[in-house]
């Protein structure tokens, strides 16, 4: 009998493809549907985010990290101004702390909400992103009234924030809490128990705890293989300490545990932003007394803060001038992507989106 | 009907033929027109959004434009497909969804061929369309068309076998492929074949959702992975002319369901009889058109492999249990 011949296919996935979520190329060697070589190319997005930096003063470097993460603003803006104040010393009003603190959940719960909506449209289920981005166009409303601006805030401040709360702006968190709780118990309904959804992302792109500490992987990408890490627990920042609320963690390190994890997470944010709520002191300052040209002292810093996707980072190296010297931002999409050639070979092309979309990237972060 | 069938073909019932397949054809266009508007709108809602409402009144007018667009716009044939086959593959999918309306019987006397095979002349036909996404899928010369027209060919393949194998519960009981006398034999039996042929109906319906290509089992032209599918690369009237093949079969089967397992024509209470037929028969295919968007709205897609398995490990040998149980069935109470 003779053989048929057959070939490996070299599959270009991306840069337009509609599941790599902007502008992500992978380039695929299948075999049937069996992939057995996969290669990221990234870099299309790439606006030299780092070295405009070194050419800005700190207040004017805020707006670019507003475009690292697109989908979380509020965490990058922090992560920058966080940085700065660490450097200068600088005593940040109680105000300020719980306006930031309230933005970055709100963020955050937003950020995964998209990540629930267009997660389940790469698997092939179209009403959930529908649902999700009704919840979230509450939060980017909130946000609108908060600082101007739905996407890119560039809401805080070397010293505090830009915007005080607006009338009654605080009572609408408040409403949202229990509405966002009631909505997540709908997905839950609709999504968490569905069977041809279990059967899609159980047991797929699973490794283990070692394999995600020595890819430096954080987040909830860390959190679904048993690891207990978060930033805001492990080394409070901020006014984290003053919160009651858990760190979900899973042992598969599947992309259903990730599922399970990012809508804990929502829940846990919820608790936050209700505490928060709560504290909220009406009156006080939302700026320190900051001088005029903000000059860090000669020497170097690093802060990192939890993100939605994980541990954001930002080194900031200063000779004593009102601009860095060098400055760099460990996004956690970028990291958290360097596992994927790994998870991808052997695996059936349609678990191809599941794991990639299981990661959460953003593009816009992932190129910085 | 009837009587032009036993005729010697002359010139008058050659145009009445004519004429009744030209009626079909448009009865036809007209429900996918607005099976589109439907779906879109059925799903907007559901979705939490509007929907069409921006052309005609309440975005009635909707499809047409969309139509009238794909028709106008160029048809463009990539340089390295193969283009004899890359221009008939649509044609060759089209056809046949059309052919199968022949047999269906949407009232006792509202019929075109009264086919003594009716049922088996609709599933040989039907599974013909494969051919026509599978050429399509191999002549593009695009990888993702490729992928698409492979697995629908393994799809429809695969789910073509329970499909045929659940109706065969209705044929054994009925004793006929002629779907007429499956719905008179419903009247005699006095009830409607999805009661006791239930696990058919069920093993029927989700053969018949993979048949046609619908989610859950929208592999082929699984848009987060393939792009498109096999109709990546195709545009303007081609483009619609494979749309068009999938929402007649979403016709034809859905009229195919109502008719095997629902009854048809007859009415669910004999004193509801006086209610003309048709009546009946547009309510029970409309319901079953609204349960294919209503799963379209809420189902993930599932996997090609999980699919596969689906299909020849758990469809199949309930549909095996299905004939085995009502073969004892009907030689005990026979």
């Amino acid at each position: 009998m003779s053989t048929v011949r057959t070939e490996e296919m070299l599959l270009n996935v991306g840069p337009q493809h509609p599941s790599t979520h902007g502008v992500f190329r992978l380039v695929v060697k299948i075999d049937g549907e069996t992939i057995t070589e996969a290669k990221p190319v990234i870099g299309y997005l790439h606006r030299g985010t780092e070295k405009l930096a070194e050419d800005l003063n700190y207040t004017q470097i805020i707006p670019y990290t507003d475009r690292m993460d697109y989908l979380s603003a509020m965490t990058n803006n922090y992560v920058i101004v966080h940085a700065v104040e660490t450097m200068m010393g600088l005593e940040i009003p109680e105000k300020a702390e719980y306006l930031r603190v309230i933005a970055m959940e709100l963020n955050r719960v937003a950020s995964h909400l998209v990540w629930f909506g267009t997660y389940l449209l790469d698997i092939g289920a179209m009403s959930p992103f529908l649902y999700a981005f009704r919840e979230r166009e509450q939060i980017l409303n909130l946000f609108n009234e908060l600082c101007g601006a739905r996407l890119t805030y560039n809401y805080m401040r070397v010293g505090g924030v830009k915007w005080d709360a607006p009338e009654g702006w605080i009572d609408k968190v408040r409403d949202f809490i229990p509405y966002m709780r009631e909505q997540l118990e709908g997905y839950h309904q609709l999504v968490t128990g569905n069977e041809i959804f279990i059967n899609r992302v159980k047991g797929i792109g699973q490794y283990d705890a070692q394999t995600a500490i020595n890819y430096g992987l954080s987040g909830v990408n860390l959190r679904c293989t048993g690891v207990k890490y978060d930033i805001r627990k492990d080394q409070p920042y901020s006014i984290y300490d003053r919160f009651d609320f858990d760190v979900p963690v899973a042992t598969e390190g599947d992309c259903l545990s990730k599922y399970y994890l990012r809508m804990e997470e929502i829940r846990q944010s919820l608790r936050i932003l209700e505490q928060a709520v709560e504290q909220f002191p009406k009156e006080g300052e939302i700026m320190a007394k900051v001088p005029r040209v903000l000059r860090t002292p000669p020497g170097e810093t690093y802060v990192r803060i939890e993100a939605p996707r994980g541990e954001l980072g930002c080194y900031i190296s200063s000779k004593g001038k009102d601009k860095p010297w060098r400055l760099k931002f460990r996004r956690p999409s970028f990291v958290n992507l360097q596992i994927l050639p790994e998870l991808l070979v052997g695996e059936n092309i349609a678990n191809l989106i599941a794991i990639l979309g299981g990661i959460d990237i953003v593009l816009g972060e992932v190129d910085c | 009907m009837e009587q032009y069938l036993t005729q010697p073909l002359s010139l008058q019932t050659f145009i009445i033929f004519f004429a009744s397949a030209v009626a079909l054809l448009l009865l036809v266009l007209g429900f996918v027109t607005y099976a589109i508007y439907f779906e879109r709108k059925v799903i907007g809602w559901m979705q939490a959004r509007i929907g069409p409402n921006r052309v005609g009144p309440l975005g009635l007018l909707q499809t047409v434009a969309d139509v009238l667009k794909l028709l106008l716009k160029e048809d463009t044939i990539p340089k390295k497909a193969d283009k004899p086959l890359f221009l008939i593959a649509p044609i060759i999918a089209f056809v046949p969804s059309f052919a199968v309306l022949a047999v269906i019987p949407f009232t006792d006397k509202l019929h075109f061929a009264d086919l003594g095979v009716g049922l088996l002349y609709y599933l040989a036909i039907s599974s013909i369309s494969t051919i026509g996404v599978l050429v399509g899928g191999w002549a593009s010369n695009n990888k993702y068309a490729l992928i698409g027209g492979m697995r629908s060919a393994a799809q429809m393949i695969s789910y073509e076998i329970p499909l045929v194998m659940s109706v065969i519960g209705v044929i054994l009981i009925t004793g006929s492929l002629n779907l007429i006398d499956i719905v008179e034999r419903q009247r005699e039996i006095g009830m409607w074949f999805i009661i006791p042929q239930f696990l058919g109906f069920i093993i029927f319906l989700i053969a018949s959702i993979s048949e046609l290509n619908r989610t859950p089992f929208d592999l082929p032209e699984a848009e987060s992975e393939l792009v498109a599918g096999y109709h990546v690369e195709y545009s303007g009237f081609r483009f619609a002319f494979y749309m068009l093949a999938e929402y007649v079969y979403v016709f034809a089967m859905s009229a195919l369901t109502t008719v095997l397992f629902l009854g048809g024509w007859l009415p669910p209470f004999e004193f509801l009889s006086f209610i003309p037929g048709i009546v009946w028969f547009i309510l029970k295919f409309s319901a079953v058109v609204f349960f294919l968007f209503w799963v379209r709205a809420t189902m993930p897609r599932i996997r090609v492999d999980q699919l596969m398995s689906l299909g020849w490990k758990v469809l199949l040998p309930l549909a095996l249990v299905n004939i085995f149980i009502t073969a004892v069935v009907k030689e005990f109470i026979a």
